[in-house]
């Protein structure tokens, strides 16, 4: 089996190559891969009929319980049979069917390649989500056969409906596949069937199940897609929507219902809706003048009236049903294409334009008579035979249920037979009535054809045998019931309720027969009176159709979606950002508060129920809290809650950002106070670096806030600042009133001195205990800095550093600039400073600068060494340097910051990175875990003893890295920023002083 | 000896809370620099609750020492300093990109997105938000359009005048 789906696919992706070399005539080759799988199907016929039901079974993803499990029992064999033996014969019919010169045909034919490869594994799938897998694989690909002729908007159209609502269904089908495999414990198809699980999960599966099958099989209230899809060229329709896909869903149907044929909602489920379709189907088949449509419209009724017969749930309803489901595949297939050599040689399909046509072709005229037959169960045809059969089953069953299933068939199958006749008589009449106009424009039809259409054309052999080969196997299968009901009745018995069942040609003269009579004169007397009935059709009120109820639910979806995206997306970040807060305020903030209302006394939060004694504890509530750790704690906490109110109402800029800096050194005063020296130096050292970066920036902005925002927003922002504020404190008050467990930190000062070999625990944690988090966070570094100057450098980002040398540039201001450089004499404070207009210079400053950057470095190198055991390390000391190079750059210009750090940042980035990476790469070359330090008590001759721990090349790294970043932000928003602000510089840099002032005077 | 004392100091919890809010209140700026500092701010607020979750204070985190003292916990420390060097790198970031938009728009405000607008005022109106023309209403059936529907067929060698049956036929 699982070679037949490989030759499939191999064919399917082999089409557009074989078309393209050998025209049309490839369909022949393509013929082979379902002619193989019928081919197979007969082989193995023996080992089904004797139940032993082949299998292969291929792992795919254990995890999921998907495998490619095939079992080819009875109905899997018949529907192959019918799959594989019919689409041959379309393929076959194909290679004579297009024109040579016809668009697209070798992905045409691909996909119809796949089509049958995707129907033949579904129905040998024994794996419920393989089931399914090829389930969506066929919709997909009826998708793009609908939608063959994409540039026909009606094409695409129609296939998109379909696609639409056989996918709807899938989903449905996937909840119901999962709730079934999950209840049943396995996945194995075969297995759930003999063993099915029961209850509510259940039922609802099954449901679920039955709703995938009834928009696959285009059953009310989704019939609507299948005669929409007759857009298609015609031999799809003959394939797909008649012989194969739309019977998947009466495959699903037929697998589930000896399992869950039981089920009052399954039983409900099918019956009305199999009711339903199968009169509906045939009422509107009446109506139609194409013959395309008239056949569509007999295939929706007819998948009601198998869906009655295999969902009932009885032995002898399903032998008949699965009787039927071969006769219509074979009768409707032929009948389709038959209708395809009719529009092919006489132009057109409406039967009120066709006439004569069967006198040209007398061979195409009597397959569609036999198949017409075979449609309207007259006997003995095999239509005739599985009609009989149920009618007989539900006269045997003798219940209300079933009388009342006879008379619904019965006026179905009278409606067949009117359309039916219709058909043949539309299709092949001798000539055209003389009343024909004027019967026809009481239905509202515009225009009337009031003559033939030229004479029709003879038809090559390929497209004449394949219809007339099914509409005689339709006749042979017929003329020996017995055998199909030898073949056919093991499936039956799988049933669990009913008789079995019998199909036989003459069974002697039984109320049955006599209402096969009454249903072919009825059905005679209404194509008889064709006009008259046409003519109260019209006249009938009918509301809307579903298609019409699917398009305005569609267009409200459509609505529903934009007014949603309208409503949420608002494309503004202060929206984005208040939703989100507010919800974090609403969301975990009420659920904290629900949690805490009454937790007092017994039920208090462990650690504040611990604290009840304590004389310096506050109990507010469910909280413990002291009032403070000191009182130079509290002091600091004030100036930082008065700097940070004062920052949110500040209107300048420059006030704005020293009332945040005053804000953060307090933190940095806090850290202090908490015993934390090494956060206190980090944060004092980030918070002046960060004050210099804005006013670097702030220089060139508007001094004021240009937004003057309207009073009811700003209260709405203060309120969720508020609100945002008391949450936080509430979390933050009662996270650590829960803590039950010592701290993971319980053992770090023993692990950093006996494996880090350092004193100072924060350092040791940074570069050893958890370095891969450093490692992480100065890449972040890194990304930033390459962020920030491709941001601001809009210029090629020059690999060369700004020197003082005689290297030429193009700019006349940078020459100009160093034309003052080179007159640097040997005595000045600062070797860049004469390139600075005189006015700007200080030489209080450059003293200062002078005599500071020095020490300002070895004070960076000592904390770099000396970090290991005391406050200091990589981040201080980069940050160190990186202020020296700051003072640098302020009192010398972007010329001196050249000269004090002749290197391109990004080798400082990189070498850092590599640097930190590098050591732990080493350590796993030693044989240690990455990034593990090793501890060298060294004796050098004049240094002495030289405790050296490997993880200090990680904080050199870390040294460089920042180092990097703070010379990439001076390069950046100091030295370019000037270039851009010079007078004489070009381009970005004068549209920047035009909507300077504009914004200055704007402010 | 790590602190082991987890009761908060509620001279700390206030500082949280009232950088939370005057952060936030800023976060909601257009401004891009307001947004920044906001923050900054919100970002000072979030070390200090990180601090509070660490425990009471101590005496740093160094051994070695003589102090009888316990220590702070090192751990919520180390976090708080990756945070910090962080936040001086994203300040830089953020800084780049408000004197970009300053450079290109004369300021420096976080605009509304205009694609959402136009989305928001298309289904105010009710029209849809793009062209697509398999979405207008033709007036007829779906099964009506398809009886229209020709295929590229053959014709037979015989016919005289191959007649035009391509598109929506005839």
């Amino acid at each position: 089996m699982l070679l037949v789906l490989l030759a499939h696919g191999v064919l399917a992706l082999a089409a557009p190559a074989l078309v393209a070399a050998l025209g049309r005539r490839a369909f022949w080759v393509l013929a082979l891969g379902p002619a193989g799988a019928t081919i197979y199907a007969l082989a193995q016929a023996t080992a089904v009929l004797e139940g032993r039901a082949p299998a292969e079974h291929l792992p795919w993803i254990p995890a999921l319980g998907l495998a490619i499990d095939l079992r080819l029992d009875l109905l899997a064999w018949v529907m192959l049979l019918v799959v594989g033996g019919v689409g041959a014969l379309v393929m076959l019919y194909c290679s004579a069917y297009f024109s040579r010169e016809a668009r697209g045909l070798g992905r045409f034919g691909g996909f119809l390649m796949a089509f049958a490869g995707a129907m033949a594994g579904l129905v040998v799938a024994d794996n419920l989500l393989l089931l399914f897998v090829f389930w969506e694989l066929t919709t997909v690909f009826s998708y793009l056969l609908i939608g063959h002729y994409a540039d026909r908007t009606s094409s695409r159209r129609a296939a998109m409906q379909a696609l639409i609502v056989t996918t709807a269904g899938g989903l449905a089908m996937l909840v119901g596949v999962v709730v079934l495999g999950v209840t049943a414990g396995t996945w194995s198809l075969s297995a759930v069937i003999a063993d099915p699980p029961s209850g509510p999960a259940v039922t609802a599966a099954a449901v679920c199940l039955l709703a995938g099958a009834a928009t696959k099989s285009a059953l009310v209230p989704t019939h609507f897609w299948l005669p929409a899809a007759m857009a298609a060229p015609t031999p799809v329709s003959a394939y797909l929507h008649a012989a194969a896909m739309v019977k998947a869903g009466i495959y699903l149907i037929a697998r589930f219902a000896p399992a869950f044929s039981d089920l009052a909602a399954w039983r409900t489920v099918v019956l009305v809706l199999g009711g339903a379709t199968l009169l509906l189907g045939g009422y509107r088949a009446l109506r139609q003048h194409d013959l395309k449509l008239v056949l569509a419209f007999g295939t929706v009724s007819q998948l009601g009236l198998l869906t009655l017969l295999l969902g009932y749930g009885t032995r002898a309803t399903a032998l008949a049903g699965l009787a039927l489901l071969g006769a219509h595949a074979l009768f409707k297939a032929s009948l389709f294409l038959v209708v395809g050599v009719v529009d092919a040689a006489a132009g057109t399909r409406d039967l009120r334009k066709l006439a004569g046509v069967g006198r040209r072709l007398p061979v195409t005229a009597l397959a569609a008579t036999l198949a017409t037959a075979s449609m309207i169960g007259l006997p003995p045809f095999a239509g005739y035979v599985a009609k009989e059969a149920a009618l007989a089953a539900w006269a045997h069953d003798d219940d209300l249920l079933g009388r009342i299933m006879i008379a619904v068939v019965a006026v179905g199958s009278a409606l067949t037979v009117a359309y039916g006749l219709r058909f043949l008589w539309g299709a092949f009449k001798p000539r055209l009535p003389a009343s024909a106009a004027p019967a026809s424009s009481g239905v509202g039809q515009d225009e009337v054809p009031d003559e033939a259409p030229d004479v029709a054309h003879p038809q090559p052999f390929w497209m004449v045998a394949p219809p007339l080969v099914l509409a005689v196997l339709g006749l042979a299968v017929a003329l020996v019931p017995q055998v199909g009901e030898r073949l056919l009745g093991p499936y039956a018995d799988t049933y669990p309720v009913g008789d079995p069942g019998h199909l036989t040609l003459w069974d002697g003269l039984t109320p049955v027969l006599a209402v096969t009579g009454a249903v072919l004169l009825l059905g005679v007397l209404m194509f008889w009176q064709r006009t008259r009935v046409e003519r109260l059709q019209g006249a009938l009120w009918f509301p809307d159709g579903a298609d019409v109820v699917y398009r305005r639910l569609m267009r409200s979806l459509d609505r529903f979606a934009s007014d949603v995206t309208a409503g949420t997306q608002r494309g503004s970040l202060p929206f984005y950002l208040g939703v989100i807060l507010v919800v974090l305020a609403v969301g975990p903030g009420v659920a904290l508060a629900a949690g805490l209302v009454g937790q007092t006394g017994a039920g208090a939060l462990p650690v504040a129920a611990d604290a009840a004694g304590r004389d310096d504890v506050l109990h507010l509530g469910p909280f413990a809290m002291v009032p403070w750790d000191g009182p130079a704690q509290l002091v600091v906490v004030l100036v930082v809650v008065v700097a940070a109110v004062l920052t949110a109402r500040a209107r300048r800029r420059l006030k704005a950002v020293f009332l945040m800096g005053v804000a953060g050194y307090g933190n940095a005063a806090l850290f202090l106070l908490h015993g934390a020296p090494d956060l206190a130096l980090t944060q004092v050292l980030c918070e002046t670096l960060t004050l210099v970066v804005m006013v670097l920036v702030l220089r060139r902005l508007p001094p004021y806030f240009s937004d003057r925002p309207l009073a009811a927003s700003r209260w709405v922002r203060l309120a969720i600042g508020v609100l945002t504020g008391l949450v936080v404190m509430m979390f933050v008050a009662a996270a650590p009133l829960v803590r039950v467990h010592l701290p993971v930190s319980v053992d770090f000062p023993e692990e950093a001195e006996t494996f880090g070999g350092g004193h100072n625990i924060v350092n040791v944690t940074l570069v050893d205990i958890r370095a891969w988090d450093t490692v992480g966070e100065i890449s972040v570094l890194l990304v930033a800095a390459t962020g920030v100057a491709s941001l601001v450098f809009l210029r090629q980002r020059s690999d060369d550093v700004l020197r003082l040398g005689p290297a030429g540039d193009d700019e006349p201001g940078e020459r100009a600039a160093r034309a003052g450089a080179r007159q640097v004499r040997p005595g000045s404070w600062l070797l860049a400073g004469p390139t600075l207009d005189p006015g700007k210079r200080s030489v209080l400053f450059e003293v200062l600068t002078r005599v500071l950057f020095h020490p300002m470095i070895l004070f960076a190198l000592f904390l770099l060494f000396s970090g290991h055991n005391t406050p200091g390390g990589g981040f201080a000391a980069g940050l160190v340097a990186g202020l020296a190079l700051t003072v640098r750059y302020l009192a010398g210009g972007r010329y001196e910051l050249g000269a004090a750090a002749p290197v391109h940042p990004g080798l400082v980035l990189g070498t850092g990175l590599f640097l930190s990476a590098g050591v732990g790469l080493v350590a796993l070359l030693a044989g240690q875990a990455a990034l593990e330090s090793t501890i060298l008590d060294l004796h050098v001759p004049v240094l002495g003893h030289v405790h050296l721990v490997t993880s200090l090349f990680f904080d050199v790294g870390v040294f460089l890295v920042v180092i990097g970043l703070v010379i990439d932000i001076l390069r950046t928003f100091g030295a370019e920023l000037d270039r851009q602000a010079e007078p004489h510089s070009r381009a970005v840099g004068s549209h920047g002083r035009t909507a300077h002032r504009a914004g200055g005077d704007r402010a | 000896m790590i602190v082991l004392d987890n009761v908060p100091s509620g001279a700390l919890l206030l500082a949280v809370g009232v950088l939370f809010a005057a952060g936030v209140y800023l976060l909601l700026e257009r401004s891009l620099t307001r947004v920044l500092l906001g923050f900054v701010l919100l970002g000072n607020g979030v070390n200090l609750a990180i601090l509070l979750a660490g425990g009471r204070a101590g005496a740093p985190p160094i051994t070695g020492t003589d102090d009888p003292e316990p220590m702070s916990d090192p751990l919520a420390q180390v976090m708080i300093l990756t945070s910090i060097v962080i936040t001086l790198a994203l300040v830089a970031f953020v800084l780049a990109m408000a004197y970009r938009s300053w450079q290109l728009h004369g300021h420096d405000e976080v605009q509304d997105d205009l694609e959402d607008t136009r989305i928001a005022r298309l289904a105010i109106e009710d029209a849809p938000s793009y062209a697509d023309s398999d979405a207008v209403e033709s007036g007829v059936t779906l099964d009506e359009e398809a009886v229209a529907a020709r295929d590229e067929v053959a014709l037979p060698d015989t016919v005289e005048q191959p007649r035009n049956r391509g598109g929506d036929g005839s």
